[in-house]
């Protein structure tokens, strides 16, 4: 009933202004779905309230799968009916986000008969986000998906859909595959991924270089960033080409954090053993600067949002794995991380939070891994030591 | 006989991205030699072959209609043999192998109002939240800020006139399913009075351990209430992070006068210069006011205007911040220093300043 079209006087704002409007998508998905004029409608109604009306919604799934599908409930179903139950479905993205038009149109010709038509592109952790549609339309949707060749993503306690960013596939920086590596993982662990066996989420991101696109760091359990032992690959040509440009001293040396490289008006000078390959100098001189040829990746652990103890940024665990390891050290690594935290970690504690409770020693110990100085910014400062002296036997 | 039953598909995993590479990708994977600027949203990439392939970065709501999705595939069918690819901050990006049909691509975006831009020291899309649109815990919306913000700076977006880049993230609660945490500039949901207990449903729907044990302050106890099992909370103790609500549904935090925003800056994830850090809190409350928040969109453009006329070439927002010091940020966006400023949580003390190193 198009002349019957819920009023949205306060939405309407937001179809205003040059960025393109998330209120004009859902209007247009309405031309084909009714169920969004209610998804309006009670978003109008938040609007006027300033409260959100969603609920918990259940333990909803496809068979066989305990995740991948995010129940979602009106709490004003009397109201807005048609999104009584407005359930999301993750479909895990290929690697980098690359797709043809073709592979986009299957999933928008799926998401268009089984459910609103809306969707996220992308979800934060990475997934093709479907969102909103009935319990009796999961499976269904899942069937034509796994045809088409997609398949859910993570949610819940399990390993969450991995992600990368372009990596070799349109990207000079790149230090190892990221897109494969990703991939492999994501093959990998498939049964972790949509049956979830953890106290809690597992992140696993995938960087090229430590310019982190992923912002592994920041939001991965499991922080694999790109990073390379040799010399900086160096184009003095090219160098002298910049600078003509940019002020090399100022704009370059003087914004190193290492201080390890030197310009005499002619030549670039790089003490390549002081370099902490933060890429400052090769973002900027990116024509004249490449990273070195020895490449591979630093593995890092732990970072997480602030629930449930507080935000954490990933730490170095392994500073360098040659390319041509790195899968079957991170197959190794994983595995004894989730051992451990398996048994010892509380619900709802993420791997970050486990290190923190027992210690970064404690979990060395565990997983087998040597302690090395790359792991710590400093030595601690206090002298409260578990010291563990063995009793003579 | 009865018919065999289909065999279900299942644990397929993701299709294997080879199948979505453009050829001059697939060719030149691994081999590339350096990228050139072209013009804001518009790059190409030079393989060791001599080919090149040109990017053209939209703007995109994030929020897509699958309308608006085939739109995008039109044009890539038109102008890049259908090959294209959404990027971390949710642009699309359209891959072309040919430079003549830069122009003709990026008119008929405009013609549609998706900008161009979001490359180098340009303001690139807010990632963000679901908010009101579809999330149960949310303090306030995401998309509409989203929206109300980068209207007011997608000329930022357009033009690369930044010291450096700027990434701006919102999170509807402090769960933070965007990484808001380390951005430049972090709008972020928040509650500021307890749970309201529904003693009625709370037996039935939560399991009162696992309650008890989410609560990081213990600020939730174990309480007979009319005789049937429940909690109490020691409101003194609660700091409003809602994760009680996340396992228990009968603990809602939703509250439209005390819900709102704050807003905190200088984090960064990249390593470039100086070392992944924080956001921290610049702004403890903005009360929420839709359809636009015109507070919020006020705050953040003062912030990044403060900062673009401040900061040195290839500065950060923290790495500037950290230069000036924070009692100049304070002075120079005239934001109000006030005690939630100061932590309070656990190893506070190491943000306080431990030296006489202090500028007048």
């Amino acid at each position: 009933m198009a002349d019957e079209k819920v009023k949205t006087p306060l939405l309407d704002e937001l179809e205003k202004g040059p960025w393109p409007s998330f209120v004009t998508e859902i209007k247009k998905a309405s031309k084909k779905s009714p169920v969004c004029d209610d998804l309006l409608g009670q978003l109008e109604l938040s609007y006027a309230e300033k409260k959100g009306h969603w609920k918990h919604g259940g333990i909803v799934g496809v068979m066989g799968y305990g995740g991948g599908v995010i129940g979602r409930d009106s709490d004003v179903p009397d109201k807005f009916p048609n999104v009584a139950h407005f359930h999301t479905m993750r479909v895990n993205q290929p690697s980098g986000w690359f797709y043809t038009s073709n592979a986009l149109r299957t999933l928008c010709d799926i998401w268009e008969r089984h459910g609103s038509g809306l969707t996220n592109m992308h979800g934060s952790t990475g997934d093709i986000v479907f969102l909103g549609t009935k319990t009796d339309e999961l499976e269904p949707t899942f069937k034509e998906l796994t045809e088409a060749g997609f398949d859910l993503g993570g949610s819940g306690s399990c390993m969450r859909t991995p992600s990368a960013c372009v990596g070799q596939a349109r990207c000079e920086w790149a230090c190892y595959d990221t897109m494969k590596l990703c991939y492999d993982c994501t093959m990998e662990w498939q049964d972790a991924l949509h049956r979830p066996p953890f106290p809690y989420k597992f992140k696993i991101k995938c960087a090229g270089c430590p310019n982190d696109c992923v912002a592994s760091i920041a939001r991965a359990d499991l922080s694999v960033i790109g990073i390379w032992k040799d010399e900086i690959q160096q184009d003095d040509a090219a160098v002298a080409e910049y600078a003509k440009t940019l002020d090399i001293q100022k704009d370059v040396c003087d914004r190193c954090p290492s201080r390890c490289m030197a310009w005499d008006g002619k030549k670039l000078k790089i003490e390549n053993g002081d370099c902490v390959k933060c890429m400052h100098c090769i973002n900027v001189m990116h024509k004249a600067l490449k990273p070195g040829k020895e490449r591979g990746a630093a593995i890092l652990i732990g970072a997480k949002a602030p629930i449930v103890q507080g935000a954490l940024l990933s730490s170095v665990l392994v500073p360098f794995v040659p390319a041509d390891e790195l899968f079957d050290t991170v197959k190794e690594l994983v595995s004894r991380c989730w051992e451990f935290w398996d048994e010892y970690g509380k619900n709802r504690e993420r791997i970050g939070e486990l290190i923190q409770r027992v210690g970064m020693g404690n979990f060395l110990d565990a997983i087998g891994l040597d302690p090395v100085p790359q792991m710590v910014t400093a030595p601690r400062d206090n002298p409260y030591v578990f010291y563990n002296v063995k009793k003579q036997a | 006989m009865a018919q065999q039953p289909v065999k279900r598909i299942t644990d397929i995993g993701p299709p294997n991205y080879e199948k979505f590479l453009h050829p001059i990708i697939k060719k030149n994977y691994g081999k590339w030699l350096y990228h050139e600027n072209m013009a804001p949203g518009v790059y190409a990439h030079v393989a060791e072959s001599g080919d090149r392939i040109i990017s053209v970065r939209a703007a995109s709501p994030r929020l897509l209609s699958v309308e608006t999705i085939r739109f995008f595939c039109d044009l890539a069918d038109k102008y890049c043999g259908g090959y294209l690819r959404f990027t971390s901050r949710n642009n699309v990006e359209f891959l072309l192998d040919d430079a003549a049909n830069v122009e003709p691509l990026k008119k008929e975006l405009a013609a549609r109002n998706f900008p161009v831009g979001g490359t180098n020291n340009a303001i690139s899309n807010i990632v963000h939240t679901q908010g009101w649109v579809h999330c149960h815990s949310s303090a306030t919306d995401a998309s509409g800020i989203v929206k109300a913000v980068m209207d007011a700076l997608c000329d930022r977006f357009t033009h690369e006139n930044l010291p450096a880049k700027c990434r701006v993230a919102l999170a509807c609660c402090l769960n933070m399913c965007g990484a808001v945490h380390c951005s430049d500039i972090a709008i972020l949901g928040i509650h500021r009075v307890p749970p309201k207990i529904n003693h009625e449903t709370l037996p039935r729907t939560c399991e009162i351990p696992t309650l008890i044990a989410s609560c990081p302050t213990g600020a939730i106890r174990p309480a007979t209430v009319d005789g049937k099992n429940s909690v109490e909370v020691v409101e003194e103790q609660c700091m409003f992070c809602a994760n009680c609500y996340t396992v228990c549904p009968s603990m809602p935090m939703n509250d439209p006068d005390n819900d709102g925003i704050s807003i905190w800056v200088g984090g960064k994830v990249s390593n470039a210069r100086t070392a992944p850090k924080f956001s921290k809190l610049a702004i403890p409350f903005i009360p929420n006011n839709p359809p636009r928040w015109p507070e919020v969109v006020d705050a953040v453009v003062n912030i990044v205007n403060v900062y673009a006329a401040n900061a040195c070439k290839f500065e950060r927002m923290g790495e500037w911040i950290d230069r000036i010091g924070w009692p100049k940020f304070f002075e120079l966006t005239g934001i109000e220093f006030t005690k939630y400023h100061i932590d309070d949580f656990r190893l506070a003390g190491t943000t306080y300043a431990r030296s006489t190193h202090i500028k007048f």
